[in-house]
């Protein structure tokens, strides 16, 4: 990323506690045009909380989040609906509408916020599902009829049906095995360099953050303590990295236990 | 706060802490309070959530297919279990008036006391009743399963509002629809009353559909329509705000289920006083 080009997301001194937990504590990232950037770091230390508030989710508490150079927190909501249209997101349980089937769970944004017509959308959904190896017979099943794995692709057909500029992955392998994770982390990694979108991804396996990711950054503290390209990962010389990645129980990061 | 003046015993255990009365008061007083403000902070959060759900009714986009879903929810399949509480209701009225009015002769106003009874209270209260069972409680659980599994997220990262998605359409539906199923209630607990007084009491037919409509006045249909509307809203309105605000997984949505349906029953008995004075008391 060049130093003049406005980064596709910037965050500084983004703040956000629950009652006396301070969970970011003045976190700054940027991810630039066409960059993948992964936030790796332990349950509980507020990987979701980032990327809710950056989707508006939650409000934080301090700090400030440009998208393309507009500052989006404190927007209203017909603003933030725009802003939206250019994002992607594939969630942790892949929170697909249940009552609806598939193909019109990939067609939704098309529907619902663009206003295409079904019919066309329909052909849409059945052309993305396709990408995600989905056969056409499964767009008329109910997401509740699909393995996790098959939830999960047809999670990742939804969040690119509407070719964002923006993608977030939520732990996209989280409660997968080993080989439908690495089909997953193929498909993230297909999908996205066939947008060109920009990504920002959050999880905890490595695997997966070495696979998909340009530009990893290490979450600790409510701050990222870490950042660099997946080659400089092991040798990083940063003692919460390595006790991360090598997944040792003593070292800087002290885990919690008693809660 | 409490006052800790405790002395070790003969046998060297502590005392319970003595209290005085007035910390005993003071805590009651405190508790008391607290309940209050609890109850006006929630009343605050359900009139946010009504306002910003009827400010966004009036805003496109519209989802006429979620509306007419929503209606064929609660009107078409709440038409069995309405029916059924309406015919037995006036099926039961009839009998009980005319035992009841026949310790001072005046058995003959029992087509009378059936309508009046049915169109202004019964038929609004029981179908509402039975409607807040049913949809209160299926509201509640399905769009509390939405919150928990992340779907209200997704639908808000799709671009789609989901007060107008989830939440109008389901008011407008309860709106809409408890008043044609009190309609239908009304007809039917009418008809209930005159099965069993022309076949068990001995009343002439044509009689008693007579004396069904000499006293019935517009005034007593329309009282009990406007509080099915209300009591529509009402159920819609808890159904949508326990589910769209159910934290954890499903004991969270099994406490908003309770919260809608027992929230939404008490609300329609105190509307239902609230409303029939201001139709009769003036």
């Amino acid at each position: 990323m060049s130093a003049s080009e406005t980064p596709k997301i910037r965050i500084r001194g983004l703040k956000k506690s629950f009652g006396p937990k301070v969970v970011l504590d003045g976190l700054d990232l940027d991810v630039g045009v066409g960059e993948s950037v992964v936030v790796i770091g332990g349950s509980g230390t507020g990987k979701s909380v980032l990327l809710k508030c950056i989707l508006g989710l939650i409000a934080p508490d301090a700090g400030s989040i440009e998208i393309d150079g507009d500052e989006v927190v404190n927007m209203t909501r017909r603003e933030r609906e725009r802003i939206m249209l250019k994002f992607g997101m594939l969630f942790q349980g892949s929170a697909l509408f249940d009552s609806l089937p598939v193909w019109e769970n990939v067609a939704f944004g098309l529907i619902q916020a663009r206003g295409m017509d079904r019919a066309e959308a329909k052909r849409i959904a059945i052309r993305k599902l396709a990408n995600v190896g989905l056969n056409r017979s499964v767009g008329e099943l109910y997401p509740a009829e699909l393995s996790g794995g098959m939830q999960k692709r047809v999670a990742l057909a939804r969040a690119i049906a509407a070719e964002p500029e923006i993608i977030f992955f939520d732990e996209p392998t989280t409660g997968l095995d080993p080989i439908m994770s690495d089909v997953i982390n193929d498909l993230i990694v297909k999908c996205v360099k066939e947008l060109g979108a920009t990504t920002l991804s959050i999880t905890h396996d490595l695997h997966s953050a070495r696979k998909i990711a340009n530009r990893i950054a290490m979450l600790y503290g409510g701050k990222i303590v870490w950042q660099g390209s997946v080659s400089e990962i092991d040798r990083s010389g940063n003692p919460f990295v390595d006790q991360f990645i090598h997944g040792r129980a003593d070292g800087p990061i002290k885990v919690d236990v008693t809660r | 706060m409490t006052v800790t003046d405790t002395k070790p015993n003969d046998d060297g255990i502590e005392d319970e802490p003595r209290r005085n009365i007035l910390d005993t008061v003071l805590d009651l007083l405190a508790a008391t309070g607290r309940v209050f403000l609890n109850f006006l902070a929630a009343l605050g959060r359900i009139a946010n959530f009504t306002a910003l759900a009827l400010a966004y009714s009036i805003r496109p986009p519209y989802y006429p297919r979620l509306i007419v879903r929503q209606m064929i929810d609660i009107g078409y399949y709440s038409l069995p279990v309405v029916g059924l509480t309406a015919i037995f209701t006036g099926m039961v009225l009839a009998l009980q008036s005319y035992t009841g009015f026949a310790r001072f002769s005046a058995e003959s106003a029992v087509a009378t006391v059936v309508v009046l009874s049915m169109t202004r209270e019964l038929g609004p209260v029981l179908a509402a009743l039975m409607v807040a069972g049913r949809m209160g409680a299926s509201m509640a659980a399905e769009i509390g399963t939405m919150r928990v599994t992340e779907q209200i997220d997704a639908l808000t990262t799709l671009s789609t509002n989901p007060y107008k998605y989830l939440v109008v359409p389901r008011l407008l539906a309860g709106l809409l629809m408890l008043p044609c199923l009190v309609l239908v209630a009304d007809i039917i607990g009418v008809f209930g009353g005159f099965l069993i007084g022309v076949n068990k009491l001995g009343f002439n037919p044509a009689g008693y559909l007579k004396q069904t409509f000499t006293y019935l006045e517009a005034k007593d249909v329309i009282s009990g329509l406007t509080k099915a509307a209300v009591f529509g809203f009402v159920i819609s309105l808890m159904g949508c705000y326990h589910g769209y605000h159910s934290k954890g997984g499903a004991q969270g949505v099994g406490a908003a289920t309770i919260n809608a349906v027992v929230s939404a029953l008490v609300m329609i008995l105190v509307f239902n006083y609230m409303i029939t004075e201001v139709f009769f008391l003036r």
